[in-house]
């Protein structure tokens, strides 16, 4: 059996009186890849924020049920969002560099938050992430320069360097390559993989081929349930609800 | 830099901001309510019915400050008004006429002009020509005041309207003058009287623009070419008078002068809500 | 036949009012440079531009005019107005469009609104009967009464504690300046998208944090032009000014003392104005005080567009 990083039991979420995620119990392996894919407006970037409590920004949402973080409830009492978030990061489906920031900035923003100031471990850091988000050879000659210049493949990168920049345990990426070009989107799957062994993500896409592609389990929702959950070949190859098949063969969503 | 010491930053400045808020809202609303109390107990039958008494002498009111407020201001709206309009919708529904560019430029500057220099000129254009103050020169120096106000609202409630509805009309066969007028600004009629309504209640409350123009005048007229009195106007002079009786019914007037400014404001917010 | 005339007449004619009427707004403006500086021209003719903008006299039995003490006097009370009104101003923005709940911030705005509303006549009013007293019995007494006992050398620069003065100005200036500043850069920083907002919250950063590097800097360009515009308000605002300041146009200024501004003196003088050259300078005035208006609001169109960010950008 392998280790749980994350898990979820019996979640709930409420937008007001409607429930967009109901009662959904999943785990979250560590250092693997697990998807969460179905037609849109499914709940699954509802539930995705759920794990990182950016609910909280919105006074209209509720939670039930619970989020372990390692073993402990993340909406515990007394369990502070700002601590979770910085353990669970987020890469969000439209890229967000700071656009008063350079680049250099963006990617230790985090840091600055909790009052690094030497140089050389920022550099270090940055560079780090920027080689891990796969985009360091391309920056290395102008970290100075606004992040906004970048092209939107390259942005989204330096969203998702930002993000690892703080080490978080669990990286969270809602539909990270949506609004993105085909080769920027390869960029970004094949740099998944590749981060695979140092942190754990749960990964919301549209696009079966690219979870199939990248994840390592895989979860369907539909309509605000969790469908069915299972290892991603399996649950391609031979999927234990109709539903599923439905979904994935392409008959509606 | 630890948990602790963020939060508490956090804290600290969330108590900044609100005591920034307070500083803001607390002399203002003082304001608002010394002018409510002082008002009120001035605002009597007399004060809205009779002409004001002879200096230093009891009784006596606003008519005439009341009348000409609503009679310049009304001129003021109706010359601002066609102006701002046409300019509004040469804007927005011919984008591609070359007068846009200083149009719109004109108008920006229009409006970051101090309204005292409206007055300037209209004593200068209208004033010293027509050989003597009056009402009509204070309708002019409001009128330009409202104008690039009018414009800007104008175009932009046009520029919301979907382009579609335009391409509808003309499909229909309707030349464009008959697509503006029968299709667009019915379209628009909440914004444009949201626009109209807010240069009014901007102009109304001023008196700068009127000291050389309207000038003012104890007695009641209806006459545009002669002086006329205005609230605003009555405000300043009653304030720095030595009469208590006048100082006593400049509070009024400032008060019903705050309330009609209400009224005109809350009106526009509504002809917004409602288009 | 009828059609066409129906529709290409009907169109021509349309576009000719439309365009007329553009043309009047435009000539208007023109008009006004050109009345104002015309008006002024005596003036400038007799002392010379730069002579008659740096000259401090203001005498009408000597004819002697300078509008030195009068720009000074605007710059001074607008600029210090600025600095009394802008971290207010800011923080209710920043309440209002981060802080508070929905209620309380719709509530807040609500009354900004309305007191940017409130003409400035009402100002002048109460400041000449409410806040002139304050100011003179606990502020300017108590500090005039200090100095002449600890520091006589600073009797000069504070003035004579009458209340009426710079200070009862500048502070009506800035409670005016309050609102309007405030809204607008209520505007700029609802402007932040909220996806910038998000990023910084994902980072693990504290509610400040995120207000403080991401939805400032972002809003930045909104915010410094809604300052300079509030600082064009006040440089331009009259009615409150003139019955505060004391319209003195002599120079030196003093803190507490009598001074005058532009509009000021404009509003003071204008109705009574004897002989065509003080009439001819206060018009003059009134040219510079256009060029003043024009630079300052020039200044935020500029800022607007080269600080902007993003969404932000017009």
């Amino acid at each position: 059996m392998e280790p749980l990083r994350m898990e979820t039991q019996n979640l709930t979420v409420y937008y007001g009186k409607n429930a967009g995620v109901k009662n959904v119990s999943l785990p979250v392996h560590d250092r693997k890849i697990t998807a969460l894919i179905g037609p849109s407006g499914c709940g699954k970037t509802t539930f995705l924020r759920a794990l990182n409590r950016m609910h909280d920004l919105n006074p209209i949402v509720r939670i039930e049920g619970r989020v372990l973080l390692d073993g402990e409830d993340v909406y515990a009492a007394g369990v502070d969002p700002v601590v979770i978030r910085r353990r669970v990061g987020m890469v969000f489906q439209r890229p967000t560099p700071f656009p008063t920031m350079s680049i250099f900035e963006n990617v230790v923003a985090g840091l600055r938050l909790v009052g690094v100031k030497d140089r050389e471990r920022l550099a270090e850091v940055a560079e780090r992430s920027l080689k891990a988000a796969a985009l360091w050879d391309e920056v290395k000659d102008r970290l100075n320069e606004p992040a906004v210049g970048l092209s939107g493949g390259q942005q989204q990168r330096i969203s998702i360097a930002r993000a690892l920049a703080v080490e978080p345990e669990v990286l969270l990426m809602d539909e990270p390559t949506s609004a993105l070009d085909p080769i920027s989107t390869q960029a970004i799957e094949d740099l998944l993989t590749d981060l695979k062994d140092q942190v754990t993500i749960v990964i919301v896409t549209h696009n079966m081929q690219q979870a199939a592609r990248v994840s390592d389990r895989t979860a369907f929702f539909l309509n605000g349930d969790m469908i069915e959950y299972g290892p991603t070949e399996r649950l391609f190859t031979n999927p234990a609800d109709e539903r599923t098949e439905a979904y994935i063969t392409g008959r509606f969503g | 830099m630890n948990l602790r010491r963020r939060y508490l930053r956090d804290r600290l400045m969330v108590a900044l901001v609100y005591l920034g808020t307070l500083l803001v809202l607390l002399p203002l609303l003082f304001i608002l309510g010394y002018v409510f109390v002082k008002g009120i107990g001035a605002l009597n039958w007399d004060f809205f019915t009779k002409p004001p008494a002879p200096p230093g002498e009891p009784g006596g009111g606003m008519l005439p400050a009341i009348v000409g407020t609503f009679v310049i201001d009304l001129m003021a709206l109706a010359m601002g008004g066609l102006l701002g309009l046409g300019g509004g919708v040469l804007m927005a529904e011919y984008p591609e006429h070359p007068l846009n560019r200083p149009l719109r430029l004109v108008a920006n500057v229009l409006g970051g002009i101090p309204a005292i220099l409206m007055g300037l000129f209209a004593f200068v254009f209208v004033v010293v020509p027509m050989g003597g103050f009056s009402a009509f020169s204070g309708s002019v120096a409001l009128a330009i005041l409202m104008i690039p106000i009018i414009m800007r609202a104008t175009e932009e409630v046009l520029r919301i309207l979907p382009w579609e509805l335009r391409e509808a009309g003309l499909a229909l066969g309707l030349p464009r003058w008959r697509v503006t007028l029968s299709l667009i600004l019915p379209a628009a009629k909440g914004g444009i009287v949201t626009g109209l309504l807010l240069a009014l209640a901007r102009a109304a409350g001023e008196a700068a623009p009127l000291l050389f123009t309207a000038f003012g005048n104890p007695f009641i007229s209806f006459d545009p070419l002669g002086p006329m009195d205005s609230l605003p106007l009555k405000i300043y002079v009653y304030a720095i008078s030595p009469y208590e009786e006048w100082i006593r019914q400049a509070w009024g007037a400032a008060l019903l002068l705050a309330l009609l400014l209400m009224v005109t404001n809350f009106l526009a917010r509504r002809a917004l809500r409602r288009s | 036949m009828r059609d066409k005339i129906y529709g290409q007449l009907g169109d021509r004619v349309f576009t000719a009012g439309l365009v007329l009427l553009g043309l009047a707004v435009m000539l208007i403006a023109g008009l006004m440079a050109w009345e104002l500086g015309a008006g002024g021209w005596e003036a400038f003719r007799s002392f010379g531009f730069w002579g008659f903008v740096r000259g401090s006299a203001w005498n009408a039995v000597a004819e002697q005019f300078g509008a030195w003490p009068f720009l000074l006097g605007t710059l001074i009370t607008s600029a210090a107005a600025l600095a009394l009104a802008f971290l207010p101003a800011l923080a209710a923005a920043i309440a209002v469009a981060e802080y508070a709940p929905r209620w309380l911030a719709e509530a807040v705005a609500y009354l900004i609104d309305l007191l940017a509303a409130l003409p400035s006549v009402v100002y002048g009013l109460w400041g000449i009967f409410v806040l002139v007293p304050l100011v003179r019995d606990h502020l300017e007494q108590p500090l005039f009464l200090w100095s002449a006992e600890h520091a006589p050398a600073l009797m000069g620069v504070l003035g004579p504690p009458t209340g009426i003065g710079m200070l009862s100005a500048v502070l009506v200036l800035a409670l005016m300046i309050v609102p309007y500043a405030s809204s607008l850069a209520r505007d700029a920083i609802r402007l932040v998208p909220r996806a910038q907002r998000e990023a910084m919250y994902a980072l693990g950063a504290t509610r400040w944090e995120v207000v403080r590097r991401v939805v400032l800097p972002y809003a930045r360009g909104g915010i410094f032009a809604g300052v300079i515009l509030a600082l064009a308000r006040a440089i331009g605002e009259t009615m409150a000014v003139t019955m505060l300041i004391g319209n003195s146009g002599q120079l030196p200024y003093s803190v507490f003392g009598p001074a005058a501004t532009m509009a000021s003196v404009i509003a003071n003088e204008f109705a009574e104005a004897e002989g065509g050259l003080q009439l001819s300078s206060l018009l003059a005035v009134g040219f510079l005080l256009m060029l003043l208006s024009l630079a300052v609001n020039l200044v935020a169109d500029f800022i607007l567009r080269r600080m902007s960010v993003g969404e932000g950008r017009k």
